[in-house]
């Protein structure tokens, strides 16, 4: 272990906060730290003016109008808002369709409703490549169907789903849609107003911000109910103060990765992406999670059989690589992850998966780098398996 | 997360491997449920003159396995039927406790290598030889 080098590669859990995103709202908290509720003096004014400038950038960024978009604390609050937001507007209505495959913050949510409210909820099905099918939702719509929620794209193995398709279908029904965006937006083209979603939940720090930092999309006629009551801020609509320096993070961020040059790092993490998808599939025993191409530019999933994902990670941190893995031998239930058991991996095959996230501070050196600490804590972990006879 | 002594029986196992003419083999766990230990022993005279192990399993599976080989190395066989889960998670200096299981594994398996070279030469296994996790229910680990 001579090399210093270390390679962080779990950007979907959490992303580096980008210099001039710092630079950007340092000044809040610095200088004009003001209350931006407090609107009699000039304090509260800057502060106000700040945030709704923000609004203004984030709901440009997005497509949307600045008075569709609510700061919210991050992506787990917005989505728990829109669900029970969505729900509790309209009662009579006991039905939920979702995906097999969403992230906690909806999944668990709706697990809840389902054990304490009386709620049934539907999950959808993504098969092998991971992806809702239309004709599925389609089927399970019911005059009952108080909402549908499906993520944009998910977070464990990347895949995109067609969420354009499956809010039309929804709406031809007359039921409103939430899409979970949290690991999409500002890493793949969105336009909320062509998109046709009645909500969206997204997050700062999967896009450069300080954790802390979130926002609903809430379509224009769409009413939902309070989650957090307070002070009235935010219209009325979510209470706590303002975190206007987060507010001008999340602007600074949309700015940046939705732009033209995060476009360009775009195309270069894919590049990246495929470089090591190919790297990682010529290792025996290897396997893609997920659709290959209908994926996040910077998501790489795979199985690697006959190891165990916790020692992989463990092993791959002491050669200098931050991954992830959906092998949940560190919980209670010992279960792999949900979304690697809905694709149909068997329970073995699903606890040696490996989450690679690259972004934009990720080049073809690291990606060179990976391939070779993968390759060994393989070839080390798998000489010490009873299930590999290689 | 984990204690140093955990870290290091992870990064350097002791007694990974097989033992070819070994005369007492146990395998505890599936693959199901993310862990599966196997013990190779090596016995003359009711001694344990060499022991390896094989781990398929996260790094407290394969520190276990690692410190469970080392107590047992050298050692009669009636002592090595006297260690206990309790015993390689003190001298790893703790486990998380989501972790004990990979530790009741690692007895499981020195029982059940025991269990076979009984069997081989004919002695009457009297010992318990725990779950085993052969119920494939993860949870009963």
């Amino acid at each position: 272990m001579t090399e210093k080098r270390y390679v962080y590669a779990d950007n979907a859990a959490t992303t580096r906060v980008l210099p001039q995103i710092l630079e950007a709202m340092t000044p809040y908290y610095l200088e004009e730290f003001g209350n931006a509720s407090s609107g009699l003096y000039s304090y509260g004014q800057r502060a106000r003016a700040a945030l709704e400038d923000a609004r203004a950038r984030c709901a440009k960024m997005l497509g949307c109008d600045a008075e569709e978009l609510y700061f919210t604390s991050g992506g787990t609050e917005s989505d728990n808002w829109a669900i029970l937001g969505a729900l509790r507007a309209k009662k009579d209505k006991k039905h939920v369709i979702s995906s097999s495959i969403e992230h906690p913050a909806v999944r668990n949510t709706l697990l809840r409703l389902e054990k304490e409210e009386g709620y049934e909820i539907t999950w959808l099905p993504v098969y092998e490549e991971g992806i809702v099918r239309v004709e599925d939702l389609e089927a399970a719509l019911r005059d009952d169907t108080a909402l549908v929620c499906v993520m944009y794209a998910n977070n464990e193995i990347g895949t995109i789903q067609p969420i354009r398709e499956l809010a039309a279908i929804a709406h031809a029904k007359k039921v409103p849609f939430f899409c979970d965006a949290v690991q999409a937006v500002g890493h793949v083209d969105l336009d909320l107003h062509e998109l046709g979603v009645d909500l969206l939940s997204l997050s700062g720090h999967k896009l450069h911000t300080p954790k802390g930092i979130g926002a609903l999309y809430i379509k224009k006629g769409m009413w939902i109910k309070n989650l957090i009551e307070g002070g009235g801020q935010e219209k009325r609509k979510r209470s706590g103060t303002e975190n206007v320096a987060g507010a001008v993070a999340l602007a600074t961020a949309l700015e940046y990765m939705c732009g033209e040059e995060g476009k360009r790092e775009r195309e270069r993490i894919l590049a990246l992406r495929e470089t090591l998808i190919d790297g990682l599939l010529e290792i025996p025993h290897v396997r893609l999670n997920g659709d290959r191409t209908r994926r996040l530019p910077g998501n790489v999933n795979v199985s690697c059989r006959f190891i165990e994902g916790e020692g992989l990670i463990m092993w791959l941190d002491l050669m200098g690589v931050a991954a992830s893995t959906g092998s949940a031998c560190s919980t209670a239930s010992l279960d792999p992850s949900h979304v690697l058991l809905a694709i149909g991996l068997p329970h073995e095959i699903a606890h040696g998966s490996l989450r690679l996230t690259l972004d934009v501070d990720n080049t073809e050196e690291d990606v060179e780098f990976i391939l070779d600490a993968v390759k060994k804590t393989l070839e080390r972990l798998r000489a010490m398996s009873p299930l590999c006879q290689e | 997360m984990y204690s140093e002594k955990v870290m290091d029986h992870f990064q350097n196992p002791r007694n990974v491997g097989t033992i070819a003419d070994a005369n007492g083999v146990g395998e505890v766990g599936n693959a199901k449920c993310g862990d599966i230990m196997k013990i190779f022993l090596k016995i003359e005279d009711d001694v344990i003159v060499d022991v390896k192990f094989q781990t398929f399993g996260c790094g407290a599976a394969i520190a276990t396995s690692s410190m469970a080989t080392e107590l047992i190395k050298g050692k009669p066989i009636s002592e090595a039927l006297t260690l206990t889960n309790k015993a390689v998670v003190e001298a790893l200096d703790g486990l998380p406790p989501v972790k004990l299981h990979c530790s009741v594994l690692a007895e499981e398996a020195v029982k059940s290598a025991i269990a076979d070279y009984y069997t081989k030469i004919g002695r009457e296994i009297d010992f318990d030889l725990g779950c085993g996790g052969c119920c494939d229910h993860c949870d009963h680990h």
